[in-house]
């Protein structure tokens, strides 16, 4: 691995995103990510954050247009509430700010705490879960659906609408909205290796593959010989529109993990595009690239977001952060 | 932002010179009884943090080890700072630390359980092993009510929950059941946390939650033991 030590990987990355981002304040020591016009009056803020290891996610995607704010934890783990109440005092401009967070169990916890400890501050707080992969059954016995691809386009298409200075019980419809409304489905063809542990977190033998797998190293449900990307492709797309059956165009999210070649990605989304069109699903605009990754995984997820004329215009709208920039 | 309201309040000094003394056959814990504890937990999860880490990996994201070493060595670090002077707010400081500093699922989760158990014991200056078996039934309770978890999910509830019954007994007997409890999860399909995304195949691996959580229950014999 190209770190120093495992302890100061998250601090050194943003060490590094701070010397490249000057329209960013990055603060290293407090681990929090602000737009440098933050607070931005009379607009709502939105503030996420996750575990590190999936960049750009969130961090790269901290920017006019998108998110307020962001907050780093360690690899693979929630950040902690002193960290989401610290962003969400530096973004608020009283118009109130919207946490944006993905189903799991440790997110969920530090961010329900950090609500409270924000309101008592005086700032109000609306939040969104995001949980969109149904490679994990929704019920009683699992933690729920996790949050993966979704959260770009829920982060970028929310972001537009606050920075249109809509309010922010409208803003939370629409994130939600667009959670509702996207799949996601993920395959690995490795793992990957956490600084920490500095060996791959499952063993996966070449010529084999997990389908459904989360974006946390953690194995998927199924492990199969090794299939072609037409075949991942009919699988994984079959997979997220048994459960969307969508009715309007879709947004095209071919994710990289971390590990796999673009030529690779977009060989995989010719297929994906394939899949779509023979079950007749309208595609509005596609994305391809490594946006939630995980760490060095070689794999890629698929997610789908329908779309109505609303988010469309919204997706649209001019963004500008470093990892996903169009419009100005 | 500081918010100092939520870490101030440990007085300096103070500090009781009788560490367990026995009052109606009872013995009673004191503040430095609770420091003893939280120090030989955090000595505890040092030396096991590989392996915790290591039955993190097949069932959820190999850093279990790491974020109990983190959030337990600044526990060791604030209690010396601010040396809390009872053992309700020795416990809810340490809580209040986990929270600050582990994330994940972990740092909520056991900075509950001292917390709570810290709120139950008041501020007394020594309680009866009684009192404490009381106050970590409280925190157990509110673990479970955050986390949604009950017996037999394959999570650190499997490992607290015998332990707690057990505490009226002895301490080492609390430790044994915390033990039994956290080998009892290898069977089992986890149904709460990352574990569960992997439906029947969590089978088979011991939960790392409910193993670092009986290694917290030991480290109540050996506080005992100084």
């Amino acid at each position: 691995m190209l770190i120093n030590v495992p302890e100061t990987v998250v601090a050194d990355a943003l060490r590094g995103m701070a010397a490249a981002h000057p329209e960013l304040i990055v603060d290293v020591e407090n681990r929090v990510i602000v737009r440098r016009d933050a607070p931005v009056a009379g607009k709502v803020a939105l503030v996420s954050g996750g575990g590190s290891g999936h960049e750009p996610l969130h961090g790269g995607f901290v920017g006019p247009g998108m998110l307020s704010a962001a907050c780093p934890g360690e690899v693979f783990t929630s950040p902690v509430p002193d960290q989401m109440v610290r962003a969400a005092a530096a973004v608020d401009s009283g118009a109130g700010v919207l946490f944006i967070v993905k189903n799991y169990t440790g997110d969920v916890l530090n961010f329900d705490m950090a609500a409270e400890l924000a309101e008592d501050e005086g700032i109000q707080v609306a939040k969104v879960l995001v949980n969109d992969d149904v490679a994990v059954t929704d019920s009683l016995y699992t933690a729920g659906r996790r949050g993966t691809g979704a959260t770009l386009f829920v982060e970028k298409i929310a972001g537009a609408a606050a920075d249109e200075g809509q309010p922010l019980e409208r803003v939370q419809s629409i994130a939600r909205q667009v959670n509702e409304n996207s799949r996601s489905f993920g395959v690995a063809l490795s793992a990957c290796t956490t600084p920490a542990k500095g060996s791959p977190t499952f063993d996966l033998p070449s010529g084999e593959l997990e389908l459904g797998i989360g974006i946390h190293g953690e194995p998927g449900r199924e492990r199969r010989p090794m299939m072609t990307a037409r075949e991942i492709a009919d699988f994984s797309v079959h997979a997220v529109l048994d459960d969307l059956e969508p009715h309007n165009p879709v947004l095209v999210l071919v994710n990289g993990m971390g590990a796999t070649p673009l030529l690779e990605l977009y060989g995989y989304n010719a297929e994906v595009q394939r899949v779509l069109a023979e079950r007749g699903v309208a595609m509005a605009h596609t994305l391809v690239g490594n946006f939630v990754t995980s760490l060095d995984m070689a794999g890629a997820s698929v997610t789908l977001c329908q779309v109505d004329e609303e988010l469309l215009r919204l997706w649209n709208a001019p963004v500008c952060t470093p990892g996903l920039r169009w419009g100005r | 932002m500081e918010r100092a309201g939520l870490y101030a309040g440990a007085a300096l000094g103070q500090v009781s010179e009788v560490n367990v003394r026995t009052s109606q056959g009872d013995p009673l814990l004191d503040a430095d009884f609770f420091r003893r504890w939280m120090t030989a937990a955090a000595a505890s999860v040092d030396r096991e943090a590989e392996r915790l880490t290591a039955l993190d990996s097949p069932i959820g994201d190999a850093d279990h080890g790491s974020n109990m070493q983190r959030g337990f060595r600044a526990v060791t670090a604030v209690l010396e700072r601010e040396a809390p002077d009872t053992p309700g707010a020795v416990l809810q400081l340490a809580g209040r630390q986990l929270i600050s500093t582990v994330g994940g699922a972990s740092g909520p989760l056991y900075g509950t359980l001292l917390r709570r158990a810290g709120k139950a014991l008041g501020d007394a200056a020594e309680v009866t092993e009684e009192q404490l078996a009381d106050a970590l039934r409280a925190g157990v309770d509110a673990v479970m009510a955050l986390g949604g978890a009950t017996p037999g999910d394959k999570t650190m509830v499997d490992a607290l929950v015998p332990a707690v019954d057990a505490l009226g007994t002895s301490f080492e007997a609390a430790s044994a059941a915390a033990e039994k409890g956290a080998v009892a999860t290898t069977p089992l399909q986890a149904r709460k946390g990352r574990a569960s995304y992997l439906g029947e195949r969590s089978i088979g691996h011991q939960d790392p939650g409910a193993t670092s959580s009986a290694l917290l229950i030991a480290a109540l014999v050996e506080a005992a033991g100084e």
